[in-house]
């Protein structure tokens, strides 16, 4: 069977196996990490595309503060104006962080919302990607007619059956978005404005 | 012939993983929220298995004795990280759904158990086909798994809706429904083994 | 308050055998007496604490400075089981009571899923805990695993003193051993859903 052990060959072993398996890893690593990286891009592209308008060219990824913490968000612009924005937001849900993008149009109306990532009750929370009544209210929404507010707090959102806790952080989610494209200042030439500095004069 | 056929048969009922030697309970558990995910943990397993199978089988009969056990895990760990660079790739919503466990592969006892038991003693061809039967046994415990607990909890098989039904036992899809749902498939199939 | 939110939410919400499905073959398989399982806990409670400690570092400021994050999944389990033999060596010159109690466990741990998934969880993973989401520092990170491995002690000794009384009991024939101890950890499962939502 096995050869015997001693020092010299246990060593030189662990360190060839070592060596020959971090070789192919770093092989195979530098091989995939081209398609790893345009998935992830298309992944990226599909979920900021869903809550935006069509037509348009998409900036790359510009820092924001959303809801008191750093975040990112993406215009959308033709003809050299913007026309929406595409923003991450991440509040904390009933499992943990619930991360949505929302599309906020230059007028500041809520154009649609997804959820990039959760960790809700299966069944119950998990509903806000598959709950069709849930997910509809928030397309066109316009904040200045609706109150953004589950009826249980007196406004305007139906929240998901059973899970208040979960369409609360949603609607939180979506009102941080609004604010933080508001806070960009004029939105028609939002371009110009630095989103940071002026979230803090807001404040 | 036979023989070799047995290698690939044994591990669906007669030395299955999961109903009867007990291993690799933790991805059994997590992963069988539904069918689909349940056969993507077990192909995926299967992946690591034949590969390392492989792998160790070819290397063992230069492999000092006391070294043996941690050079085995660097291997498997090499093709766990392997299949995780593949996932990210080309089936990142999967990779995104079973997670932590696909690097959890490494320490799955199936893994290491066959390279220990069959591969570091066999030749290449037959630590392949035993990989495979091992891997074939495993993906179809998860499935049957996965499909009962989500025919119970989500009233959908496959991700195929049963047309007229509503939302199901939320139990069976969350942790208590995989302990339990596991425990009575193990009943079953301890009834069915006991009739033979 | 969050040091509390970490504990509460590590020990109970998200408990690492009943809601995270780790280290379940340990727990199936050394609970069958309170003795064993309390000294089992205690061994993991100490490696999974330790072995993050080190891969955290290890991590930091190794693997990604160098761009080396792909050998992640070997350097960790390298690294645990190293850490295994180490704690495994310097017990039994130090303290041969604290060898003889936890030294039958210290060689199962190193396949103990509980301690590479809790290792991987803290270097991937966002985390909340009454904060925006963030990556957990350095002490974040120990007080979590320790919190977690707490947890994994608390449902090991529960379930034991559960079997210890199943043993007495009557079961029908298939299902005795595995199966009845599996529906049993679901209700205990569903006994800590309840627990869901406070952190």
């Amino acid at each position: 069977m096995a050869v015997q052990s001693n020092l010299k060959n246990m060593v030189l072993c662990l360190f060839t196996t070592c060596l020959v398996c971090s070789a192919v890893l770093a092989g195979v690593y530098a091989l995939t990490a081209a398609p790893i990286a345009q998935t992830n891009a298309q992944l990226l592209q599909q979920s900021v595309g869903a809550v935006l308008p069509e037509g348009g060219e998409l900036s790359e990824a510009k820092d924001l503060e959303v809801g008191g913490q750093p975040s990112e968000y993406y215009i959308l612009s033709e003809n050299g104006q913007d026309k929406a924005y595409a923003v991450k937001s991440t509040v904390v849900g009933f499992g943990g962080p619930l991360v949505l993008m929302v599309g906020v149009t230059a007028d500041g109306k809520v154009y649609n919302t997804s959820v990039l990532s959760h960790t809700e009750t299966p069944g119950l929370g998990a509903k806000c990607t598959t709950d069709e009544g849930f997910m509809a209210q928030w397309k066109e929404l316009d904040p200045a007619v609706k109150i953004l507010k589950v009826k249980k707090d007196g406004g305007d959102i139906d929240a998901i059956t059973a899970s208040t806790i979960t369409s609360r952080a949603y609607t939180l989610a979506v009102q941080n978005a609004i604010d933080a494209v508001k806070g960009m200042g004029d939105a028609s030439t939002g371009a110009s404005v630095k989103p940071k500095e002026e979230m803090e004069n807001e404040q | 012939m036979n023989s070799k056929l047995q290698l690939i048969t044994k591990g669906f009922v007669k030395d299955n993983p999961t109903f009867v030697l007990l291993l690799g309970m933790c991805p059994t558990l997590a992963t069988t929220t539904s069918a689909i995910n349940g056969l993507s943990m077990g192909l995926a397993t299967l992946f690591v298995l034949v590969l390392s199978n492989m792998a160790i089988s070819a290397i063992a009969p230069v492999v000092p004795d006391k070294v043996h056990i941690p050079v085995y895990i660097v291997v498997i760990a090499t093709f766990v990280t392997l299949l995780q660079f593949l996932m990210q790739a080309y089936t990142p919503g999967i990779y995104a759904t079973l997670g932590l466990f696909i690097p959890l592969i490494v320490v799955n006892c199936i893994v290491l158990g066959r390279a220990e038991a069959f591969a570091s003693k066999h030749s290449i061809g037959d630590s392949a086909l035993d990989g495979l039967g091992v891997g074939l046994g495993f993906t179809l415990s998860l499935t049957v798994l996965g499909a009962v607990r989500e025919i119970l909890g989500s009233l959908s098989i496959f991700g195929w809706k049963i047309p007229g039904t509503g939302d199901g036992m939320l139990a069976f899809v969350m942790a208590p429904g995989a302990f339990i749902c596991l425990g009575y498939l193990m009943v079953l199939f301890n009834k069915y083994l006991a009739k033979k | 308050m969050e040091i509390l939110l970490i504990i509460v939410s590590a020990i109970f919400v998200n408990n690492i055998v009943l809601a995270q499905f780790l280290g379940i073959c340990p727990f199936l398989g050394v609970s069958n007496k309170l003795s064993t399982a309390s000294g089992m806990s205690l061994a993991v409670c100490f490696v999974i604490t330790l072995a993050t400690l080190v891969t955290y570092l290890l991590n930091k400021y190794l693997l990604v400075p160098l761009g080396l994050t792909f050998l992640q999944t070997i350097a960790f389990i390298l690294v645990i089981a190293a850490l295994v033999q180490m704690v495994e060596i310097v017990l039994k010159k130090v303290s041969p009571s604290l060898y003889q109690a936890l030294g039958i466990f210290l060689p199962l741990i190193t396949t103990n899923c509980a301690v590479l998934g809790v290792a991987i969880n803290v270097v991937t993973k966002e985390f909340t805990f009454g904060l925006p989401s963030h990556m957990l520092g350095l002490g974040e990170a120990v007080l979590y695993a320790f919190a977690t491995s707490l947890g994994y002690g608390l449902a090991m000794v529960i379930f034991a003193g559960l079997r210890e009384h199943l043993a007495l009991s009557d079961v029908p024939k298939p299902f005795r051993g595995v199966p009845i101890a599996l529906i049993t950890v679901g209700i205990l499962a569903m006994a800590f859903m309840g627990f869901s939502g406070i952190a």
